[in-house]
C-alpha cells in the first residue's frame, strides 16, 4: 500500500531529527562515520517506524522482525534511532565512544538494547542475516530478516558466498538492501574497486533487483513491499543515495566517509538540515 | 562403503574419532531439536553427514564458503538455534577466524564447532590440509572454550560434554589413526578437568590428543626398562586450562614434559608453561611437538614417529630430561 501524505510527512520530520541526532552524536563523539550514517537515514526511518515489528520494552522479543546493520560502520545512525524509538536513554548517547560506554562506533549486540548483532567488521553481515532467515523458517516463525549493506563492504567475498546462499536456500523472508553511495574509504567505488555492472551482479546470483532512490519515501518503502510479498527468491534492494545527504558541505564528499565537527561545523550542519525540505 | 572413496580413506575412516562423533551427534539430535548442522562440502569427510542423513532439514550445506558459513552459524544462533559445524581445523581456524572470533566468540553465541583434520593427522596432504596453529588461535579468542579428545571415546564424551556448555567450544580430532585410549566413556570427563591416566613421581607427561595413548605407552616402556614413575595427564580441555594439576605435578613430580601434535608455540606447551611461570614454582620442563616448522608430508604414524610424538620419541625425551643433573646443583626449596 502507497505512502499516505501524512505518513511522509511524519517520516520526514523523523529523519530530520535522525540527521540532527547524527550530527550531535558525532560532535560529542569526537568523530564517527558520519557520511554513511546520513545516507541511509531515510531507509532506517522506514524500517523502524513502518516495516520492523519490534518492542522497545522487550527488545529480545521472539518473534520480533530482526535488523542487521551489515554496514556497522554507521552504529552512529542506529544507535541514535534505536535511542528515539525507547530502546535506551538518548542521554546515554552523550559518552558515544568514551570510556567503557555501551558505545563504540561499531555497536556491540551484547551491550546495546535492541541490537540483533554486533556488526562492523565488513562482509559478516549478509552470512549472519542469511543464517537467521534459515533459522527462522526452520523453527516456522514468521518473522523476517532485513540486512543493510554499505556498497563498499560488497568487495567481500563473504558477501557473494552469503548471496549464493541465500539464492541457493530460496530465501524470502530475507529483504537485503544495499545503500550504493558510492564511495568507500578511499575514493570512488568505481576507482577503488569497480562494483558496476552491479546490480546485473546481484541477478546473475538469482536476486530479484528493485533499484530505487534510496531517499524517495514512496520508492523505497514501495520496493520493501514488493519485497516482503516475494515469494519466489531473495529481493535486492539497490538504493542508490547520496552519501553525507543533508548536510551541503558533507555531500558527495568522500573525506566526510568519516569526520568530526567542531561547534561551528555542528551549527552549519545543523542550520543546514533543519531549513533543509526533501522528498 | 561410500561412492567414490578409496579404500585407503576407507580404511583410515573405519573407526575414527570423526566416526564416532557424527554417530553421536546423531543421537543427541534426537534429544536437542536445537541442533543444527552446518559443513562447507566437507559433509562426508568431516562425518557430519550421518546428521546430515537423519536430519536433511536440519542441516545446512554452506558449499566452499566457511566464511559464510560461520557467518550462518552466528546468524542460526541468533534465532535461538544451537549450530554445530564442521569442517577441516584449518579451514576453521585460519580461512573463516575472523568469523569464528567476530560472529560466534564476540557475540558468545552457542555455536559448537568440532574441527577435523587437526595437527598433522592429514600429513599425506600436505601443508595447506595440515593445522598445526589451530589451539594457539582458538586459545587467544575470548569466550571459547578449546578441547583436544584424546581417542574416540573421549571424543564422543566431549561432544556430549559441549552440547550442555553454555557458548562457544571448538572440539579438535584429527582424521583417523587414533587407537583407542580409553577402554569405555566412563571415566569422568569434565570440561576443565584434566584425567590422570597414569601415576608417577618422577616425572610429568601432559598430553592432549593423539599423544596421550603413546605417553601411556612410553611410560610403561619407561618404568619396565629405566624402573621410572611417569605420570601421564591427558589435558583435553587447553582453555580453561586445569592449573591445578599443572601445580600438583610441579609439587610432586618437578618435571614436566608436554607432547603435542602442533606448533610448540602457542598451544599445549604454551598453555602449561603460562601455568608454571604463573604458580611461581621451579620446575624442569620441556615442550614437544612441531618446532616451529610446516610437517613434511607423509602418513601420519610415519610423521608421528619422524617428530618425536610417538612413545619411541617420548621414551628419548624423557631419558634426555632425567639425564640433566639440575637436581645436584639447583636447590628445590624456592621459598614459596
Amino acid at each position: 500500500m502507497p505512502l499516505s501524505e501524512q505518513e511522509i510527512s511524519v517520516f520526514r520530520q523523523q529523519a530530520k531529527q535522525l540527521r540532527l541526532d547524527i550530527l550531535d552524536v558525532t560532535f560529542w563523539a569526537g568523530g564517527a562515520h558520519i557520511g554513511g550514517a546520513l545516507s541511509i537515514v531515510e531507509i532506517l526511518v522506514l524500517l523502524y517506524y513502518k516495516y520492523l515489528s519490534i518492542d522497545p520494552k522487550n527488545p529480545e522479543k521472539e518473534d520480533r522482525d530482526r535488523f542487521i546493520l551489515s554496514k556497522g560502520h554507521s552504529g552512529v545512525g542506529l544507535a541514535a534511532l534505536l535511542a528515539r524509538k525507547g530502546f535506551f536513554d538518548f542521554e546515554l548517547l552523550k559518552d558515544f565512544n568514551k570510556f567503557n560506554s555501551p558505545f563504540g562506533m561499531h555497536l556491540d549486540k551484547n551491550k546495546v538494547p535492541g541490537l540483533d548483532a554486533s556488526t562492523g567488521s565488513l562482509g559478516h553481515g549478509l552470512p549472519i542475516a542469511v543464517g537467521l532467515a534459515l533459522g527462522a523458517r526452520l523453527q516456522g516463525k514468521q518473522w523476517k530478516t532485513y540486512c543493510l549493506l554499505g556498497d563498499g563492504e560488497c568487495n567481500e567475498g563473504s558477501i557473494w558466498e552469503a548471496a549464493m546462499a541465500a539464492s541457493h536456500y530460496k530465501l524470502t523472508n530475507l529483504i537485503t538492501i544495499v545503500d550504493r553511495n558510492k564511495y568507500s574509504v578511499d575514493g570512488n567505488t568505481e576507482d577503488v574497486m569497480a562494483l558496476e555492472p552491479f546490480a546485473d551482479k546481484w541477478r546473475s546470483f538469482g536476486f530479484i533487483v528493485k533499484e530505487v532512490n534510496g531517499h524517495n519515501w514512496m520508492e523505497v518503502s514501495q520496493a520493501i513491499e514488493e519485497a516482503l510479498s516475494e515469494t519466489k527468491a531473495p529481493v535486492l534492494i539497490l538504493a542508490h543515495t547520496i552519501k553525507g545527504k543533508g548536510v551541503d558541505f558533507m555531500e558527495d564528499d568522500v573525506r566526510w566517509h568519516y569526520g568530526g565537527l567542531d561547534s561551528d561545523m555542528l551549527a552549519k550542519a545543523k542550520q543546514y538540515v533543519a531549513n533543509s525540505v526533501d522528498e | 562403503m561410500a561412492e567414490g572413496l578409496t579404500w585407503n580413506v576407507y580404511d583410515a575412516n573405519t573407526m575414527t574419532q570423526a566416526d564416532i562423533y557424527g554417530e553421536v551427534l546423531c543421537r543427541l539430535g534426537e534429544k536437542y531439536d536445537r541442533i543444527v548442522g552446518l559443513s562447507a562440502d566437507l559433509a562426508k569427510s568431516t562425518k557430519i553427514g550421518k546428521f546430515a542423513e537423519k536430519y536433511p532439514n536440519r542441516f545446512f550445506n554452506a558449499g566452499v564458503a566457511e566464511q559464510n558459513m560461520f557467518g550462518m552459524a552466528a546468524g542460526l544462533a541468533l534465532s535461538g538455534l544451537m549450530p554445530v559445524v564442521s569442517t577441516m581445523a584449518v579451514f576453521t581456524t585460519m580461512r573463516a577466524g575472523e568469523q569464528v572470533r567476530t560472529d560466534i566468540c564476540y557475540q558468545n553465541l552457542d555455536v559448537k564447532i568440532i574441527a577435523t583434520h587437526g595437527g598433522i593427522s592429514f600429513g599425506q596432504a600436505g601443508t595447506t590440509h595440515q593445522c598445526t596453529e589451530d589451539i594457539a588461535i582458538m586459545r587467544s579468542m575470548a569466550n571459547m572454550t578449546v578441547i583436544v579428545p584424546a581417542d574416540g571415546i573421549e571424543c564422543a564424551n566431549a561432544v556430549i560434554a559441549c552440547i550442555e556448555h553454555p557458548g562457544p567450544v571448538y572440539i579438535r580430532i584429527g582424521r583417523g589413526f587414533e587407537p583407542t585410549c580409553y577402554e569405555d566413556d566412563r571415566y569422568g570427563f569434565q570440561i576443565g578437568k584434566a584425567v590422570e591416566i597414569n601415576p608417577g613421581t618422577d616425572l610429568t607427561l601432559i598430553c592432549c590428543g593423539i599423544t596421550v595413548l603413546q605417553a601411556r605407552e612410553a611410560a610403561r616402556i619407561l618404568e619396565k626398562t629405566d624402573g621410572l614413575s611417569v605420570r601421564v595427564i591427558n589435558m583435553h580441555t587447553l582453555k580453561p586450562l586445569d592449573t591445578e594439576t599443572v601445580v600438583k605435578a610441579i609439587d610432586e613430580t618437578r618435571r614436566i614434559i608436554t607432547f603435542e601434535d602442533h606448533n610448540i608455540y602457542g598451544g599445549l606447551g604454551s598453555a602449561v608453561s603460562e601455568a608454571i611461570a604463573e604458580s611461581g614454582k621451579a620446575c624442569a620442563f620441556t615442550r614437544v611437538g612441531l618446532p616451529d616448522c610446516y610437517s613434511l608430508v607423509g602418513y601420519p604414524e610415519d610423521l608421528y614417529n619422524y617428530y618425536k610424538l610417538d612413545a619411541d620419541g617420548i621414551v628419548e625425551k624423557v631419558r634426555e630430561v632425567m639425564g640433566k643433573d639440575f637436581e645436584e646443583d639447583e636447590s628445590w626449596e624456592d621459598g614459596f
